[in-house]
């Protein structure tokens, strides 16, 4: 790999002087890796540390466990991973910023306090955002537009949430008031980043270009490892070693909103034009048009540079005034899939494995199972594509996948059982039938306006 | 040649629908890329799959594309009967595209 440098002394002049605030990328999804970001709180040199942890539905599976229990209902690994943290942030002087909040930011700054005092730490001050939870409103929304769909919200029934999805106003303002730990519920992801960027440069929250490039940064962070080597190796084309060791990023961010994203020496990982290409691109839409609460982010004329190794310059974020309008998800219960699989080996695997899913088309016609939609595919051969690929004249082995989406529990156990009965019923040689079920909480996206929202903030001390 | 050859891919997803980026390894092919993988070969792709519209955009300055496929998660990640319901695999199906380029 070729190395373009610096363009120029300036350049290199004005990035090595810039000042600039370094964020870690702590986690890029819920149940992600811990120690990783343990080495960048212990040699990364940073000022803050962020942990994205919430998937669209994750909040309703959240609001779910409060119904249940109402201390429950934030991240489940808070507790793992704050084990791990709140010794290392006071030594080092490193901010945390985290949606691990869900459905319960109270419960979670609570839970947090509570392992702060038992570390016999103190001086410590945590933040909950609050303010993103609607559930209650939720009538005065039924008139509203489902986004998916296009029907009205008044056509879902089984609602258990509406979370909006805020922007990064309640932690400026958590910041402002000294937080050291800052906890949220649904805001939107780059909005974590974007939060710190405003408190400690005092951007204006009317400087839009500011917003799209702090936007961009959080959103270079918010995936963690995926900027920097993660989800990316494709031999022979792009080549990674050490993947096991893969690190968490670092993004370098100056007041004029230049972005250097970069890793620790010991860290695997990789951070090319390449990894960063992948990654700003990543669930972007029209890439003019990226829309948050906070801004209407612009990254159609972002450039990437390489300026030294595992180093790359990334600029040209701008943006336009937020919409007014914040995107909500609602939770709602949806239906059961109910799935069964089952191996066939050997030659003529293929063949076996097709008279066993047609058995199975025909046992629940029979039966007559109330089912939504049936889905039958063969692992090895069509599962993730259907009939896109050719296929080839033999197969080794050939996995057959039954699913289908039913409306109760007891209907979707009977298709795990079809499958199952294929040991006794079906073709020679099935092996490591499995079977599961599943209810399905959906989400319903609606726009409501901004001002419907009241962002608060609680504190509590150590 | 594959698509694969001169391009790499990583799909994200929102609701029912997929995007998926082609980004030229070499930023020289990128024109290569706008007239090689149009919409209509990508719709001819992925036409057992992607039930909606699919809409291209062009980002010069990081020599990529980015494809837009609207129904294209089997009703949406939460309820999709696929195996992948979240179509993170879909990326690798865009790179088989065959494009026609001098190398």
């Amino acid at each position: 790999m070729t190395i373009a440098l610096y363009k120029s002394e300036k350049l290199k002049k004005e990035i090595k002087t810039m000042k600039s605030i370094r964020i870690g990328g702590g986690a890029g999804y819920g149940g992600d890796r811990i120690e990783p970001a343990v080495d960048l709180i212990k040699y990364g040199n940073l000022d803050y540390i962020i942990f994205e942890c919430l998937a669209e539905r994750t909040i309703a599976l959240g609001q779910l466990q409060k119904l249940s229990d109402n201390t429950k209902g934030y991240n489940e690994l808070l507790e793992y991973r704050m084990e791990k943290v709140l010794p290392l942030i006071k030594e080092k002087n490193i901010k945390v910023i985290t949606n691990m909040g869900s459905a319960n930011p109270i419960s979670a700054m609570n839970v947090i306090k509570e392992m702060a005092k038992a570390m016999n730490i103190s001086n410590l001050k945590i933040a909950a955002v609050l303010g993103d939870d609607i559930s209650n409103n939720i009538e005065k929304y039924l008139d509203n537009t489902v986004i998916e769909t296009g029907d009205k919200l008044e056509s879902i029934t089984n609602i258990i949430s509406a979370n909006a999805y805020i922007g990064c106003k309640g932690i400026v303002e958590a910041l402002e008031n000294g937080a050291d730990i800052v906890v949220t519920g649904r805001v939107a992801d780059p909005s974590l980043v974007l939060g710190p960027l405003i408190y400690e440069f005092k951007w204006n929250f009317t400087d839009n270009d500011l917003l799209g490039k702090g936007t961009l940064a959080g959103h270079l962070l918010e995936c963690a490892a995926q900027v920097m080597g993660g989800y990316f190796v494709d031999p022979p084309y792009k080549e990674i070693k050490d993947l096991w060791n893969l690190g968490f990023p670092i993004g370098e961010v100056n007041e004029e909103g230049r972005i250097v994203i970069s890793k620790l020496e010991q860290a695997g990982g990789e951070v090319t034009v390449d990894t960063c290409k992948e990654q700003i691109l990543y669930e972007i839409q029209d890439p003019e048009n990226y829309f948050t609460p906070d801004v209407v982010a612009d990254f159609s004329k972002v450039s990437v540079r390489q300026i030294e190794k595992d180093k790359v310059l990334i600029e040209g974020a701008r943006g336009k005034a937020a919409t007014g309008l914040y995107k909500t998800s609602v939770g709602y219960k949806d239906c059961f899939i109910g799935e069964g699989e089952i191996s066939y080996g050997g030659t003529g695997a293929y063949e076996r494995a097709k008279i066993a899913g047609e058995i199975i088309r025909k046992r629940l016609e029979y039966i007559k199972l109330p089912i939504e939609e049936l889905r039958i595919d063969y692992i090895g051969v069509n599962s993730l594509y259907g009939s896109s690929l050719k296929e080839k004249d033999s197969y080794d082995e050939v996995r057959l996948r039954v699913a289908a989406r039913t409306l109760t529990k007891e209907d979707a156990n009977v298709i795990g059982n079809e499958v199952e009965a294929l040991y006794t019923n079906g073709p020679a040689g099935g092996g490591g039938a499995r079977k599961y079920v599943r209810e399905i909480v959906s989400i319903a996206s609606i726009l409501i306006p901004a001002e419907d929202i009241k962002i608060s903030v609680q504190y509590e001390e150590v | 040649m594959k698509l694969r050859e001169i391009a790499h891919s990583r799909t994200g997803d929102k609701g029912n629908i997929s995007v998926i980026s082609v980004i030229a390894y070499d930023e020289k092919d990128y024109q290569k890329l706008k007239e090689e993988v149009t919409v209509e070969k990508v719709k001819k792709q992925f036409k057992h799959i992607v039930k909606g519209k699919i809409t291209r955009y062009e980002i010069e300055s990081l020599g990529a594309l980015n494809f837009v496929m609207e129904n294209a998660l089997g009703g949406g990640v939460t309820r999709s009967l696929s195996i992948d319901p979240h179509g993170k695999s879909l990326s690798s199906l865009l790179l088989e595209i065959e494009i026609d380029i001098d190398k």
